[in-house]
This record gives structure tokens, sequence and C-alpha cells, in this order.
């Protein structure tokens, strides 16, 4: 047992030194999303290892102390059919437990679901984030102009993605800003994100989609509104527009590297028309970038936002 | 050449190449062993023919092996090629290929076969009884399972592996971006071995309803027969759900329907919801056994009464109960709202609590009792505080919005990890040791065991601690490389030490195996271990009939009472026992249906056609057949039971 | 084999009885199944593509006429068993032929709207709606079709080897399986062809 019990200390000496003293990138927030996901985790890592704890403590006192080894050669352990006490506290305080992340549950959730608060009220900056395989589309309709494989983002704004997928379902994840969301081929999922310093980071698709999935990368960086602005006027001053002959090249599987241009594929190859997981969805049936597909006549819906 | 060019592989290497070759050498040396030693006839008479639980389990536990060691080979290739950044040990497409295949084989080929030979083997010994309630039932749903894997297992060798992942999501896995026919194996071997589970949840509940020795009621039945009652309810409201899933997959592929497309009003998600309505509560089907297993284990090695026994079989019905209300849980991320993700929080979070409930009953068997270090208690002890990291994690992954940083990262490939290896694998490593006396009458070697046990546990650990530290750092799953610059090489090369000693743990269970055949000392008696259940009431080995007379039960722990309180077990006298006949239709209608598996992930409809008639005629047979099984004469188990030894009292 | 006199003949040996109750069990388990196929179907229902939907292909006739075939089919097997339990043999057969041949009528109506539905343009593959109405609909006529050859060879069997408490216990449980597909049709017209026929 002593053996079993150095060997793990040493173990996670070593982790702890092999990761050296750069901080996780879950746990080094960049955006308010990050921040209010990286508090639930510690909470919870916090409980739970109180959990673990305990349980390991009782069961080295329970081998220790009813070694058959170090008992009197007579003892005949009792027949003990159960306890209602003990039985309560085992059901009852799990229960707590239970409750109170169940209400930290249901905050977090609303909170990553919405405008993050320190910057309701701004204007949100909607981006529109696609994948084909294996590469990611980024279409700002309020700029008028579309990157591929790279993300440019002002920091203190609100940013509003509408994600979707030319092919399998793909992941989009920022781990600094935020959680990730799927982006589907039949509909539009919305994430809430911002960022609140400057800098570079990482961003991926997290849900496998075929051969080219771990090169499915993209490159973020949040700068100053004015340095946004800054890069879209030069974007549009040198970039080439996108046509629709290009972009169905480029939606061939494949790799790209980092791409510019202006003009978005919205105009002609616009996004699916559900949308989902957005609380204000309501407001995006009247997007123009939505397809409005013509419902048969007999169809029960008349607004498009049929949750299915 | 035109034609027979689909069953080439499209994807070929080095690797495959030679296994075709091991595969070629292998069959022809089994072949070649049996006529040599013209055991043919044995073969089909004593195994192939059987429909004894015992030996049924004893066929699944060695099926279940062979797919461990195929299963961990995938582990290792691919943890050697993520140990260093940049690696080309595996290129996309095979370590694609390897991962999906890894999945399906551990828990489909692997834990689950696991599970069914300690039901087959145990339960029946457990409750008193002779057989299970349909004893050719139980051969079919072997037999099925059997010729499930070997349709699975041929396809990294013909045609081309599944690489879609375990959980094969659409539209990735439609014919679109998943062209090969490795897909199609994934759909048809699992439904064929989906439906011979679905016959053994049937065989089983009606065995534990109907079959149970006179005096053991439902509260004194042993808690692993409780466990394998209700993991064969589970089974039967969850596979049919898989059935379907699949029948529908399948029909996307092969017959162009629009199901799961993206076009024409398909739905994606849909395959994702089937999938996991299913998914989620098969892995309490391969947990309860488990926790079953530990639960007949602990209170033997600490010589003393399970703790708790009425809120350890609750705990089970509300585990089985609830399993089917958090499914959402593994596609937080699917565009679900707030209120729909927080619902689903909530109930997987609530099932941690009867969870917790059993392993505190467990601590609490230990207390007070005499506790002997055995290999199976190791892997016991090792269960507590590994799962109890398993499970917590699984309450952090139940938090939604923390969720949206672990999804499909190394978190959470940790954490299934961390609750089916010191579950499910402990369990069934324990569970091989303790009950190996009662299947082939010699023990396991101790020391080597041991051996096995600290190098499984500290690869273990090893292996999949790392992982959570890389998933909070932004390594997604399934991702068959990673730059240096990520960071992430240190953390993967530990895992690959991990994993190495993991192999080596397996390599000395071989050897402990191999060790013992040729040195364990033979007839160990019915109870080598001195334990409490019924199971252990038998000789060694154990007579086709199980029991000369069927016991009485007046408690939870008859054995132990007939040993050391003086209740009396086998009253009366004997009486002429009936027992069912062998028959060769299992198999030969199970392997009907490897061919219709292989006609349809080929599309050769002609060929399908004609199996599915086969299969017919088959149920058509046992529909006319008349066969009222055999009896075995008083004389018949007087000579046995002298032989065995005498009246076990 | 013990038989206990005091019970109907299908239940009265230990096997039966085993038999019985693993086929309620499986029952249970088909009833997860359909109950996974009606979902589907109700998640799919509005997913019409650029193919017809339920009120443009659905007609009442046939739907009608199946429905009578098949519920008169399972009241003619409970009469059936009832002539089995009161040991007429002649009587038994009679009934349980009536309710295949009201089966294979039902089959008949079943494959002529399959065949009016393609000619119309909703095919197996024309979109999501078509595929799950032909799975569903098609899941059950195979059940059907499978129940006609049970139960023929069950009436072979009680015609060679007459009423025993082996023939007598696979009788029983067919006639379960015939009912339980009776219900589950029940569920199909109404859920299906009714509230499809009734849509706005």
């Amino acid at each position: 047992m002593n053996i079993k019990w150095s060997l793990l200390v040493i173990f996670f000496v070593i982790v702890t030194v092999l990761t050296g003293c750069d901080p996780l990138m879950v746990l080094d927030p960049k955006g308010p999303q990050a921040q209010t996901q990286a508090n639930v985790i510690w909470i919870s890592i916090a409980i739970m290892s109180v959990i673990t704890i305990v349980v390991c403590a009782f069961l080295v006192f329970v081998l220790v102390k009813y070694r058959d080894s170090k008992l009197p050669k007579d003892y005949e352990p009792p027949y003990i059919e159960g306890n209602h006490l003990v039985e309560s506290i085992i059901v009852g305080v799990p229960i707590l437990i239970v409750i109170f992340f169940s209400v930290v549950t249901i905050i977090s959730n609303n909170k990553v679901e919405a405008t993050p608060e320190k910057y309701k009220g701004q204007d949100p900056l909607v981006i529109y984030a696609s994948t084909s395989d294996w590469k990611w589309h980024f279409s700002y309709p309020e700029n008028g102009i579309e990157t591929v494989n790279y993300l440019y983002i002002p920091t203190k704004r609100p940013l509003e993605f509408k994600l979707y997928s030319f092919g399998p379902i793909t992941s989009f994840w920022v781990p600094q800003l935020g959680g990730q969301k799927y982006a589907m081929a039949d509909m539009v999922t919305t994430l809430h994100l911002a960022a609140d310093e400057e800098g570079e980071m990482m961003g991926r698709n997290a849900n496998f989609s075929g051969k080219g999935f771990a090169q499915n990368m993209f490159h973020v960086e949040a700068m100053s509104q004015a340095e946004f602005d800054d890069w879209v006027k030069e974007v549009k001053d040198t970039a080439e527009p996108i046509t629709e002959a290009k972009f169905n090249e480029l939606l061939k599987p494949g790799y790209t590297g980092q791409l510019t241009f202006t003009g978005t594929h919205l105009g002609f190859s616009p996004a699916p028309e559900h949308d989902h997981g957005s609380k204000d969805a309501n407001e995006d049936a009247n997007d123009e970038y939505m397809e409005h597909k013509h419902a048969p006549s007999n169809s029960k819906a008349a607004p498009q936002n049929n949750h299915e | 050449m035109g034609y027979f060019a689909k069953f080439a592989v499209p994807h070929p290497s080095p690797a495959i190449y030679a296994s075709m070759i091991a595969i070629g050498v292998t069959v022809f040396l089994v072949i070649f062993g049996l006529t040599y030693f013209k055991k043919w006839v044995y073969l089909w008479s004593e195994w192939i023919t059987t429909v004894d639980h015992k030996k049924i389990g004893t066929m699944y536990l060695i099926a279940a092996l062979l797919m461990l060691f195929r299963g961990g080979v995938d582990a290792l290739m691919m943890r050697a090629q993520t140990a260093v950044p940049d690696n080309k040990l595996l290129d996309s497409q095979h370590y694609n290929e390897v991962f999906s295949a890894h999945g399906v084989i551990m828990i489909i080929f692997m834990a689950m076969p696991y599970i069914m030979a300690f039901m087959n083997i145990v339960v029946p010994l457990q409750i008193g009884a002779r057989d299970v309630a349909f004893p050719r039932l139980n051969a079919i749903s072997f037999w099925l399972f059997f010729m499930g894997a070997m349709l699975f297992n041929i396809s990294f060798v013909i045609g081309g592996s599944p690489d879609a992942g375990w959980s094969s999501y659409f539209p990735l896995a439609d014919n679109e971006f998943s062209p090969s026919v490795g897909t199609n194996y994934y759909m048809i071997a699992i439904q064929i071995a989906g439906i011979g589970t679905l016959m053994t949840g049937i065989n089983f509940i009606t065995t534990i309803l109907r079959m149970r020795a006179p005096g053991m009621t439902l509260m004194r039945m042993p808690m692993f027969t409780w466990s394998a009652f209700v993991t064969s309810i589970i089974i039967i409201f969850a596979f049919p759900v898989l059935t379907i899933a699949l029948l529908m997959g399948t029909m996307d592929r092969l017959f162009d329907t629009k199901f799961f497309a993206t076009t024409d009003g398909g739905m994606d998600m849909l395959w994702a919801n089937l999938f996991w309505v299913w998914g989620h509560p098969e892995v309490y089907i391969l947990i309860l056994p488990a926790f079953g297993i530990f639960s007949e284990i602990i209170p033997t090695f600490a010589r003393r009464n399970i703790y708790g026994y009425k809120s350890m079989v609750i705990s089970m019905v509300v585990i089985s109960l609830y399993s089917f209300f958090v499914w959402t849980h593994h596609f937080f991320t699917m565009g679900q709202t707030a209120y729909v993700n927080s619902i689903f929080s909530i109930t997987t979070m609530v099932i941690a609590v009867p969870t917790g409930i059993k392993i505190f009953n467990w601590l609490l068997t230990m207390w007070k009792g005499r506790i002997r270090f055995t290999v199976p208690m190791l892997y016991s002890i090792a269960f507590i505080p590994l799962f109890t990291v398993g499970g917590v994690t699984g309450v952090m992954l139940a938090m939604s919005a923390a969720d949206y940083q672990y999804h499909n990262t190394m978190f959470l490939v940790a954490h299934f990890h961390n609750v089916i290896i010191p579950g499910v694998a402990f369990a069934v490593l324990a569970g091989s040791t303790y009950y190996w006396p009662k299947i082939f009458g010699f023990m396991l070697n101790e020391r080597i065991g041991k051996w096995a046990f600290w190098f499984l546990t500290i690869g273990f650990s090893l292996a999949f601690f790392p992982m959570y530290i890389t998933g909070l750092d932004g390594q997604a799953r399934r991702m068959y490389t990673y730059s240096e610059a990520t960071g992430y090489g240190p953390l993967n090369f530990v895992s690959f030490i991990g994993t190495a000693c993991m192999t080596i743990s397996f390599i000395l269970i071989v050897y402990t195996i191999y060790y013992s055949i040729r040195h364990s000392p033979r007839h160990v008696g019915g109870d080598p271990w001195d334990a409490r259940s019924l199971e252990w009431a038998t000789h060694n080995p154990v007579p086709e009939y199980n029991f000369a007379i069927i016991p009485q039960v007046d408690s939870r722990e008859p054995f132990w009472d007939a040993k050391y309180k003086g209740h009396e077990l086998f009253k009366g006298d004997y009486k002429k026992i009936h027992m069912p006949n062998n028959s060769g239709v299992p198999f030969i209608m199970s392997a009907i249906f490897f061919v219709f598996g292989f006609a349809l992930v080929f599309s050769m409809w002609i060929l399908a056609v004609i199996s599915l008639i086969g299969i017919f005629i088959c149920m058509a047979h046992r529909s006319f057949e008349i066969d009222h099984g055999h009896y075995i004469s008083v004389e018949e188990i007087k000579e046995t039971e002298v032989k065995m030894g005498g009246n076990h009292k | 084999m013990k038989v206990d006199h005091s019970q109907p003949l299908e239940y009265s040996t230990e096997q039966n009885r085993l038999n019985i109750l693993g086929f309620w069990i499986f029952l249970g388990a088909e009833i997860m199944l359909f109950g996974t196929l009606f979902t589907s179907y109700f998640t799919l229902v509005d997913r019409t593509g650029d193919g017809p939907t339920g009120v443009e292909i659905f007609e009442i006739f046939p739907v009608l006429m199946e429905t009578f075939l098949l519920l008169t089919s399972s009241f003619v097997i409970g009469l059936g068993i009832h002539a089995m339990r009161l040991g007429n043999k002649k009587a038994m057969l009679t009934f349980f032929a009536i309710t295949l041949l009201l089966g294979l009528g039902f089959l008949g109506f079943e494959i002529d709207e399959f065949i009016v539905y393609y000619h119309e343009g909703a095919t197996l593959q024309t979109s999501a709606f078509t595929s799950m109405l032909f799975t569903t609909l098609g899941t059950h006529g195979a059940h059907v079709t499978l129940g006609f050859f049970w139960g023929l060879f069950i009436i072979i069997q009680v015609a060679k080897r007459g009423i025993t408490p082996e023939t007598a216990n696979k009788s029983f449980i067919f006639s379960l399986y015939w009912h339980f597909l009776d219900v589950v049709w029940i569920f199909i017209f109404t859920f299906i062809y009714l509230e499809g026929m009734t849509r706005v």
C-alpha cells in the first residue's frame, strides 16, 4: 500500500512540473463566458476534492484497522444489517451537494446562452462561422468581409457567432473565450462570446469530422475596436471579392491556408433556416442571411422557427 | 478482378498486411491442430452445440479475453502515435480506424461479453437453479454475439474498417463522408450482436423471476443476481432503440433513405439522440454487474455481510431508472436551450446520489471486518478511490456550462476511462480470479496476479490522469497528432508510459493463466475462498446439473449459514433430473447471420436474400422441432456425487 | 414433465409458464421498438423536403379496410383461443385459418397502398418523412408477414399433433403476438393516418 501511495505522489509531482508554469487554457479565461465556466470548474473541483478525500480517508482507515493480519485470531466480524442514521447521511449530504450544483448549473447555463452581462446594451457583432472539410469560413455581414482559417475580433464588445456546417457536424471552440457549440448542416446555432483583453488565442473544431479533423484549427486575435476597424478597412482596400465560383472551389475537401475576401458568401449561399439555442431566436427569423424556404401550403408552421 | 475490388482494403498499410497474414496463419493452425489432435467431434459436441450455461459463459469469457487483446493493441497503437508531437507512426486515416475499432470492440465485444460470461456462469448457481429459463436461446445469444464480433473484426482486412468513431455520428457516417464499407460493418455487426444481447435480457429476467430455489425471496437474492436482474431490465428497454437507430443508419447507407441526411428533410441530430438514448443505459448495463461482482467479493474477503442490503438494491433500481433520463448530457453542445440543458444536468447529477450510497456501503462492509488482501480484493479496494475520482469528474461534466469546455476533449476521455477501467475492467478481472476455481477447477497464481494488478493500477493512473490536464489545455479527442507548440507532448508521453505498463499487465495476466494451468494444484474443492453464497455450495468442477438436490434457502447467505450456523441446505433424496439437449441450430443459424451480414455490408443482394431465407428456415425448423430433453437417472447422480466428494453440507 | 390440470393447458407445465413470461418480456422490448419508430416519426413528420406530405397521399378507404381486416382478425383469434380452451380442435383451426386469411387481406391492401404511394412520387428515398413512414408501416407489415408464416406452422402442428400442452402454449403465445400487432396498428391508424389526414 505504501508503495502505491508514494508512487502516486511522485506521479503528481511529475505532472505538476511537466505542465510547466503556463496555466491551462480553459483555466486562463480571456472573456466573461470563459470566466463563468472557469469559476464553475473551480467550485466543482473544490467540492469534489473534499468528497474524494473523505472516501480515501475512510478507506485507508478501514484497511489499516481491520486488516486480517493485525486482528486477533478469534475475532469474528459481526453481522451488521445497516443503520438508518448512517444511510440518511450518505443520502442526505449528496442530495444537498446536488441541489447546490443544480443552482450553480442553472445560473451558469443561462449566463453562457446570453449576451455577457458586462457588455449588455451594446450592439453585438454577428459573425457567421461555418466549416467545410477541413477549414473555417468566417463571414462578417456587418463589415462585408470574409476570412478563412483566422478570426479577428474586437475586445469589449458582445460577439454573436452563428454556427453551421457544409458537411459533418463540427464544433466551434475557442477555449479562452468560452465553451464550444456544434455547427451543423441543417440549422444555425448561436454562441455568445466576448473578449476582455487583447491577444492571440487558439481556436479549433472540437468534433471529429474525418481525415483532416486534427488540422481543422483557426487562429484568433482580439484587438481594440479601433484596430479592428482599421483592419476591416485594410481588407476592403486590398482583398479580392469572394465569388460563387471561388467559394465552391473552397468548399471542396482540402486544406487552405489563411485567406481574406471582401463581401461574404451569405448572399449566394445563405445559412440554413432553423435557429437553435439563442434566447433571442425570434429576432433571427428576419435575418436576411437565413434561408427562407417556401413551406408547402399544408405545413403547420408559419414562422420559420420550428424547434425540432 | 473488378468484382473483387470492393473487398480490398481502401487504405492498406504494413500493419494491415501483417495482420492479414497473421489471421491466415492462425486460422490454418487452428484447423490443422483440431484435425491433428482429432478434436473436431469434441469441439462440436461439447462446445459448439452446448446449451449449458456454464459452458456458454466460459465461451463468452474466452471471447472477451481475445477481444481485450485486440482492443488493447488498438489502444497501444493510439498512445504510441500520440506519445510525441507530429508523430508519423499512424496517419490520420489509420488512427481514425484504430480509435473507432477500439471503442466498439472494448464496449460491445469485450465488456458486454465479459459481463454476459459472469451472468451466465454465476446467476443460475447463485439462485440454486439447474440452468437458465431458455437454454437454447442462451446458445443463440452467444453465437450471435460471436458472429457479430467476427464480422466486425474482419473489417480491417476485408473492405476496410469503420472510421467515424465508436459513436458514428451522421452526416460523417453517411456515404458522402464515409464512402468505404467500414461503416456498413459497424451498423450490421453491432445489430447482429445486439439481437443476442436482447435475448439474454429476456432469458435472465425470466430465470431470476421464476427459477429461484425455494425460500429465496427477491430480498434474499445475492447482490450479483440483483445486478443481473436490473441490468436485464435495462437491456429490454434500451436495446430496441439501438436496433432502430442501426436499422435507419443501415438504410441511409444502403438504400439512400433520408433519415439522417443533410437534404430532403433529413435530421442528423436524430442519430445522436437515438444512439445516446441507448448509449447511456448501455454504460449502466456494463457498470451494474460490475458493482454486483464487487458486492460479492468485498463481503467474502472482509468476512462480513454486505452493509445496507436494502439500500444497495434500491440504489441499483434507481440508477437503472434514471439512466434513461440523462442521454442529452452526451451532446450538451448540440444547440439545446439553457432550459433543456439544465434539466439534463440535474438528472445526470442525481445519479451520483445512489452511486455514492453504494461506495459508502462497500466501505462500511469492510468496517469491522477481517480484510484479506487477495487479488480479487486488491482490485476491489483500488476500485473505490479510482472510481470515486471518475465519478466526481462525471458530476463536473454534468454541469453543462462547464461541459462546453470539457466536451470532446481529453478530459472527457479521461473521465469515461476513469469509470470504465476501475469500474468494469477491475471488476471483470477480479471476478475472473474469484470465479476461476469454480469454472476451471484450479486457482490462479496469487503472486503473478498481484504483479499484474499493480502494473494495471499504476499504468492506468499514468495513462489517464494526465488527460484531465491536457483536456483543460485544449487538446481535443480523436486528434491523430498535435504540434509541438501546443505543449501537449510531455503529458501525452506520460500517457504512453502508462499504456505500456497496462500492456505489461495484460501480458502478466496471460502469463498468470498459463503458469496456473501448468502449476496450480487441481481439486481445490468447491469453496476455496470460504465464501458466502450458493454458487460455492457446488462441487469442483460443477456437474452438468449444478445441484444434485435443489437447496433450501431461509436467509440472505444460505451457504454461510450452512457452514457456520447449522442451516441444512440439501434435504431429501435424489430424484431424476431433467436437462435440455444440445443443438447445432444456434450455431448454424448464427453462421447464416454472419453470411447475411457480410452480404449486406457489400450490397450482395442475392446472397443476402438467400441467407435471410436460411435464417427463416432455421426458425421454422425450431417451430416444428420436438425436443423434450433428457433425464439424468438417480444412479448416475449418485455416481457423480460420490466421485466429487459426497453430499455438500 | 409435470402437468398441472388446474391451469389452462397453455400454462400447465413449468416450461409453458416460463415461455409465456418470456414472451411478455419480449413484447415489452417490442413496445420500445415501435415506440422508437413512433418517436422518430413524430420528429420527422414535417420534414417533407420537396416531397408530398401525409395529407397529400393518405387515402381513407384502404386504411379503413386494413383496420377492419386486422381488428376482425384479432377478434377471430380470440375466438380461436377460446375454442382451444374448450378442446375443440376443429373450431380452433378454422378460426386460426380465418385469422391468417384476414391478415393476408391486410397485407394485400398495404402492399397496394405502397405501390400507389410509389407512383404518386412518395418513395422510400423521397424525404425523411417518407423514409420514416415506409419504415414504420413496413416494420409493422413485416411483423404481420412473419406472423402469417408462424401462424401457418402452428396450424399445421395442431392439425397433426392435436391440442397438447405444447401446441396450446405455442398457440397462446402466437395469439399474444397477433393481438400486440393489432394494438400497434391502432396507434398507427390514430397517430399516423388520422392525425396526418386531419392536419391543417
